[in-house]
């Protein structure tokens, strides 16, 4: 089976089968679960600090203790809003409701969460690609304690006994449910990118999947390219990484298709990642799932935030990934998808290359720079006139692609300017006939090399064009232009035979 | 010992003066407790160390030339259901085996800090799910008017301490009628506030979106200073009413004078006894001779409000008891694997009628039965607020039994849950609204049992409740006075 990594007709990627050649469609939708960064946890005062000492972090009312009752944390309302406004989503009056169901993490056997009346609704994720994915909700919810097996095998079945570590019951969660709209595991892999960028731009989240604090849930099925209908889906947990999100979605996907095409019918169920194995497992399965006997929590009153709330979030919106990208597409003269500008983004380099830009630096080279030679963290200081200055000496000739590396280099060590720099590096523009005298001379000493170079195998003319071009840098003190010499090297050896 | 006044008003003014110390006041409830208690069991726990050292204190803050405050040095039992800092709590289940609250419920805070001293936690049906008492762990509390009748439930350890006179005052919770119900079948006062009037924090959950805490006493007067110092904003209980506590003594004297008080004439007719039926009415006639208009109103939803209630009460409470399940607290029966664990302990640790109600509130609940069940019934519970409102267009007040009979004897309505959920019928529609309503003791039935009155107001109406309560209290005959 072959996975087709390219879009074929508009947005649609397929897989082809191996054996039948058919073509089939993947459709995923994705549940993100994040910790929102707030002090203290959705329902008390209790440091929101998973990690610590174990039941530290802990009051009657996370531990849910007969009598106590939840609180709502106005914080946790604040930065749920930001999130779903950046999600483009409607802020509504939402309700909390109880999700009932057994399970010793959870302190009162019942999640609080929000269920038919979520805070935000009907949003989307515009994608670096162009894709917009619909989000049907971000909700508020409590995460869970969690639960360590010790003795025995040291899982749950077989161990001697299980502790339970409460720091983390009612930690406030934001659900992201999105809509399935993607069509490729490098697009899941991507929405990911983006709602992290987001999460870490309007301070929602820390968003750290690795660490638990953004846990992502596949919703993955197959139809035939062409079908308009769903395919029936699994949804597919343990996904620790964005690779382990890539690796299942893809793994999922064969398996269905598989299934399908020997005539078998997909079981609705959630299933395990096993990224050792690089397989899903089946757990329990939806169609004897069960009951969570929602209800309106009667503790909690119905949240209805102000429409001056809303504004005020809304007004103090900082720029948004899709934005930016946006912004600096048409600053550079570059397309929203191309690697530099999504990058750039990606990095919190835009203002600096816009800055550049708008200091006369060319777009293009300017987002080369930022994607290949330049990292988020150790550019701050770079001055975007200085910057531009040295694009300019790129640009007009005088300094090669490798000088400017160099400079640009030094330029974030000491920030001096780049004419100042090179001066000192001795880097100057070496005109052609100057290169020319100096091929010619080394190809003059080196009589043996210079035959093998020009009749010898591709191997062997590799190596001598290495020989010869190290010589030529060290004579000219590397201010050759790697190009132009491999250019000269070529024509001198097509002239010689 | 006959020194010792009767009521929280006259013991704390006592105590205040100096004329009677807290110990005195503490060691009289004692000696009575010790006398009858056995008895009646009003208490599951009689708190002798940390009252004694209670009411030293207040008798210090006295010698200091201090206030210790408007409950000063009066003895006070409270529901088991109310968290007490330390001291076993038990819902009277076995479940809590063994569990002491690490917290004190704010109301229980608020007593305290009005120089109330706590004596005891009182006998409950299990988790407050009865109207007799007869559903505690911990056996039966008697009625101290003849203790081969129920006191009512599910706070009828504290109905029983106010009217054995083990306490002038004590706290209970009403859910469907457990404070009211059980004031009347012992003869004492119970009030149910507005919901939201009254902090939660503390209380253990039955069902939250009906449960109320509220004063027992024995004269209309102590229930007002009692509700006075228990109400008010507390920001640890998301549904507390943000408004200023009620000021109920000032108004006490005011009558009833144009008052509007109707009849709500679903609740006059079958299923009620005839006796207490005309002890409401001589009630009402005192009203109107006090000055009030009295006429007839419907509350049509309200008859349904007994089969909503069974409905919306068991399905939250199958949700707030789902916690007892053997893992952080209380009974732990020990199993192979925890979902056998939670089953053994919940078997062992939860009682019938407890059983029941969440076998009931599961299934209401349930995917497939929600609309037919739950979802109706909440329907129905927007119905009966929108006919209170109705009622509260043309009237101020509304009066009706409290309870359908006097105190019934011991495992009459055991064997049918039903005939014994049927005592709530007068009772419920105020706790689905969310209104105060109030049982006031005025005289006896047929059988010399006290007969109680139910006085019904629209949400925050406590005052105006508490007044034409404070006409009932003069103008109610004596408890042995023949009826006609």
């Amino acid at each position: 089976m072959t996975l087709t990594h390219e879009p074929i007709e508009g947005e649609h990627f397929v897989v082809v089968s191996e054996s039948t050649g058919d073509e089939w469609e993947i459709v995923v939708g994705l549940e993100v679960h994040c910790e929102l960064a707030t002090v203290t946890k959705l329902f008390c005062g209790c440091p929101n600090m998973f990690g610590d000492e174990p039941n530290t972090n802990v009051c009657p009312v996370c531990l849910g203790l007969p009598g106590s009752l939840p609180v709502l944390n106005e914080n946790v309302v604040e930065l749920a809003m930001r999130l779903g406004r950046a999600l483009q989503c409607s802020v509504e009056p939402s309700v909390f409701a109880r999700k009932n169901y057994f399970y010793p993490d959870m302190p009162k056997d019942y999640q609080v969460t929000q269920f038919d009346r979520p805070i935000n609704v009907d949003g989307w994720l515009d994608l670096p690609d162009g894709t917009r994915v619909g989000i049907e909700r971000a909700h508020i919810e409590e995460d869970t304690g969690k639960n360590s097996h010790a003795g025995g095998s040291g899982r749950i079945h077989g161990a001697d006994y299980s502790l339970v570590d409460y720091n983390r019951a009612g930690v406030p969660l934001v659900e992201i449910v999105g809509r399935p709209h993607i069509r490729h595991p490098e697009q899941a892999k991507t929405y990911i990118d983006e709602l992290r960028a987001i999460l870490l731009t309007t301070g929602a989240s820390d968003a750290k999947m690795e660490e638990g604090s953004l846990r992502v849930d596949a919703n993955v099925s197959v139809r035939r390219v062409g079908d308009t209908e769903l395919g029936t889906r699994c949804e597919v947990k343990n996904l620790n990484s964005l690779r382990s999100l890539g690796r299942a979605i893809e793994y999922e996907a064969r398996r269905q298709v598989d299934l399908l095409e020997t005539g078998e019918r997909i079981k609705q169920e959630t299933r395990h990642w096993d990224e050792g194995a690089g397989r899903t497992r089946a757990g329990r399965s939806k169609e004897e799932a069960e009951d969570y006997r929602y209800f309106q929590e009667p503790d909690l009153v119905p949240l209805v935030p102000s429409a001056e709330w809303i504004a005020a979030i809304d007004a103090a919106m900082p720029p948004l990934p899709a934005a930016r990208r946006e912004a600096l597409a048409v600053a550079s003269g570059l397309a929203v998808t191309e690697s530099g500008v999504v990058i750039a983004v990606q990095r919190d380099l835009d203002q600096l290359a816009l800055a550049t830009i708008a200091a006369g630096g060319d777009g293009r080279r300017v987002l080369t720079h930022v994607e290949h030679n330049l990292s988020g963290e150790g550019s701050a200081g770079l001055d975007p006139a200085t910057f531009a200055q040295l694009v300019g000496l790129e640009l007009g000739g005088q300094l090669t692609a490798t000088q400017v590396k160099t400079v640009l280099a030094e330029m974030l060590v000491s920030g001096r300017a780049p004419d100042v720099i090179a001066a000192e590096l001795g880097f100057e523009a070496m005109d052609s006939s100057e290169l020319e005298g100096v091929v010619d001379g080394l190809i003059a000493e080196s009589p043996e090399e210079w035959s093998d170079f020009c009749t010898g195998d591709d191997k062997k003319r590799a190596k001598l064009q290495g020989f010869f071009t190290g010589k030529i840098m060290k004579a000219t003190k590397g201010q050759a232009d790697g190009k132009a010499v491999a250019v000269l090297l070529e024509s001198r050896r097509v002239e010689s035979l | 010992m006959s020194a010792i006044p009767s009521t929280a008003i006259e013991i704390a003014a006592a105590v205040r003066s100096g004329s009677l110390s807290a110990r005195e006041v503490l060691d009289d409830h004692l000696a009575r407790i010790d006398a009858r208690d056995g008895e009646i069991n009003a208490f599951n726990l009689v708190m002798v160390d940390e009252a004694r050292a209670a009411a030293a204190a207040v008798d210090a803050q006295v010698a200091a030339g201090e206030n210790p405050g408007p409950l000063a040095g009066v003895p006070l039992a409270l529901k088991d259901n109310l968290c007490t800092h330390g001291i076993p709590t038990t819902c009277s289940s076995r479940i809590l085996e063994g569990w002491r609250p690490p917290y004190d419920a704010t109301v229980v805070q608020r007593v305290n800090a009005s120089g109330a001293i706590s004596i005891g936690k009182t006998n409950l049906d299990e988790f407050a799910m009865g109207s007799s008492t007869e559903n505690s762990a911990f056996g039966p509390t008697r009625n101290p008017r003849d203790t081969s009748r129920v006191p009512g439930g599910s706070s009828g350890g504290s109905a029983a301490a106010v009217a054995a006179g083990f306490a002038p005052i004590s706290l209970g919770s009403d859910t469907g009628g457990s404070i009211r119900q059980p004031a009347a079948l012992c003869g004492v006062v119970g009030v149910k506030p507005t919901y939201g009037l009254v902090s939660r924090y503390g209380l253990i959950a039955f069902a939250s979106s009906l449960d109320q805490i509220g004063p027992f006493s024995t004269t209309v007067a102590d229930s007002a200073l009692l509700l006075e110092t228990i109400a008010g904003y507390d920001g640890r209980d998301s549904t507390s009413i943000n408004a200023p506590s009620p000021s109920l003594i000032e108004s006490l004297g005011e009558g009833v004078d144009g008052l509007r008080i109707g009849f709500v004439t679903e609740l006059m007719g079958e299923g009620i006894d005839p006796d207490v039926a005309a002890r409401v009415r001589q009630a009402a006639d005192a009203l109107a001779a006090a000055g009030a208009q009295i006429g007839e109103v419907s509350v049509p939803a309200a008859a349904y409000g007994l089969s909503a209630y069974y409905l919306i009460a068991p399905a939250e409470a199958s949700s707030n008891l789902a916690r007892y399940d053997g893992v952080r607290y209380g009974m732990r029966v020990d199993a192979p694997t925890t979902a056998e664990m939670n089953a053994a302990t919940r078997t062992a640790g939860f009682g019938d009628e407890v059983k029941r109600r969440i076998m009931l509130g599961t299934y209401a609940l349930s995917a497939g039965f929600y609309d037919a069940y739950y979802g109706k019934a909440l329907k129905v519970r927007t119905l009966i607020v929108r006919d209170f409102e109705r009622a509260y267009a043309d009237f101020d007040l509304l009066i009706t039994p409290t309870s359908p009979t006097t105190a019934f004897k011991f495992g009459d309505k055991t064997a049918d849950p039903l005939s014994m959920y049927l005592n709530d019928i007068c009772t419920i529609p105020t706790n689905l609204a969310g209104h105060p309503a109030m049982s006031v003791p005025f005289g006896g039935g047929a059988d010399g049992m006290p007969v109680g009155v139910q006085l019904l107001a629209p949400a925050l109406g406590e005052a105006t409740m508490f007044r034409a309560a404070a006409v009932l209290e003069s103008a109610a005959p004596a408890l042995d006075e023949v009826w006609s």
